[in-house]
């Protein structure tokens, strides 16, 4: 029996304070996020704006989602989807970017 | 590992009383494994939804950097109000919804059926106020379409919006067509999510959830969590990254 029996990741209840916490975190991001786009940085406003989103994304994936306490093969699977889409968005970019190179 | 502890401490007979509740299906062999894999396979449909968003969020990428003046004009038509409104409205009900959860894993009925309930009643102001943007949106001429007017970004009302020439004005379609796709795409997932709330909490009001087994919570709040990360890219992309053109 102990040899057939998979190594499952233990479960862990996160609780409320946590929550809390990551709550306030993500209100204030938005605040700062809603008062930085009033502020004329040129081209740093979109990457300021997608670098907080990219900040609250992790935040709920951690902490709301409980990834932050899962198991490796769960953190992979997560981080894998999003590496896919970085690869459609790098792959697509690039054959935009490098069609007409040269010539603008 | 403590299944492995369990299993050399006691015997075989004692553990499966001990380790085998009626909603462990005979599949599995602990709980923990049978937990794990009902939320990675959710995890698994989630991905396919980042791709689905992700093709939204591409193709608004690259219209966005060819039709930029139409792009920012139709950005800088949404209320940034409403916009960050809706944003803190949508990660209150991701925090309600995690003491959902929370309260389905500590056995509490109360705490489920409030959580529940303040997630419906927080989805349902985040569609009020969306439909409220969207009814804008009507009375502006501004949806896509055989209705759309272009004369808001030919001549602009407001003296320091810089007026669009009219073929770039008509590309703005391009950016409203988006808008209603990416948002749209959103309510429904949210639409579909509500619903799927209210038979959550119909079961929970039966006493469902409060035997340990609640993946069907858990999962339900992985789907709820991911709407809101969609929201928390669209807020940017759509109402905040052109304020402040370039020229």
């Amino acid at each position: 029996m102990t040899a057939s029996t998979p190594v499952a990741h233990e479960h862990h209840v996160v609780g409320p304070k946590i929550y809390l916490t990551i709550l306030v975190a993500l209100l204030v991001l938005t605040a700062t996020t809603t008062g930085a786009a009033f502020i004329n940085m040129g081209v740093f406003s979109p990457i300021v704006a997608l670098g907080i989103a990219c900040l609250k994304a992790v935040l709920v994936i951690l902490f709301f989602m409980h990834i932050r306490y899962s198991s490796k093969v769960m953190m992979l699977t997560v981080g894998a989807g999003f590496f896919t889409f970085l690869v459609l968005i790098t792959m697509t970019l690039s054959d935009y970017i490098s069609r007409n190179w040269g010539l603008w | 590992m403590d299944s492995h502890a369990i299993a050399t401490e006691h015997g075989e007979h004692e553990l499966h009383d001990e380790e085998h509740p009626a909603y462990l299906r005979h599949h599995f062999v602990t709980v923990d494994q049978q937990r794990e894999t009902a939320s990675f396979g959710m995890w698994l449909f989630l991905l396919t939804e980042i791709m689905f968003f992700g093709g939204l969020f591409m193709a608004y990428l690259l219209y966005r950097n060819w039709y930029y003046d139409a792009f920012v004009a139709g950005s800088n038509t949404l209320g940034i109000a409403l916009g960050t409104t809706n944003t803190a409205v949508l990660i209150l009900s991701s925090f309600t919804m995690a003491m959902g959860v929370y309260s389905a894993e500590i056995r509490s009925r109360k705490g489920l059926l409030t959580s529940l309930s303040c997630t419906i009643l927080l989805g349902l102001v985040f569609l009020g106020i969306k439909s409220v943007e969207y009814h804008e949106k009507y009375v502006e001429h501004h949806i896509p379409g055989a209705s759309f007017s272009v004369e808001d970004f030919v001549h602009p009302s407001d003296k320091r919006d810089v007026p669009l020439a009219p073929d770039m004005a008509q590309h703005a379609q391009l950016f409203f067509f988006l808008y209603f796709a990416m948002t749209g795409m959103h309510a429904l997932h949210m639409i579909i999510g509500i619903s799927i709330l209210f038979v959550l909490l119909y079961q929970a009001y039966h006493g469902a959830y409060m035997n340990g087994h609640t993946s069907t919570i858990d999962n339900f709040g992985l789907y709820w969590h991911f709407v809101d990360i969609v929201w928390i890219f669209l807020f940017p992309l759509l109402y905040l990254i052109s304020r402040h053109p370039l020229k």
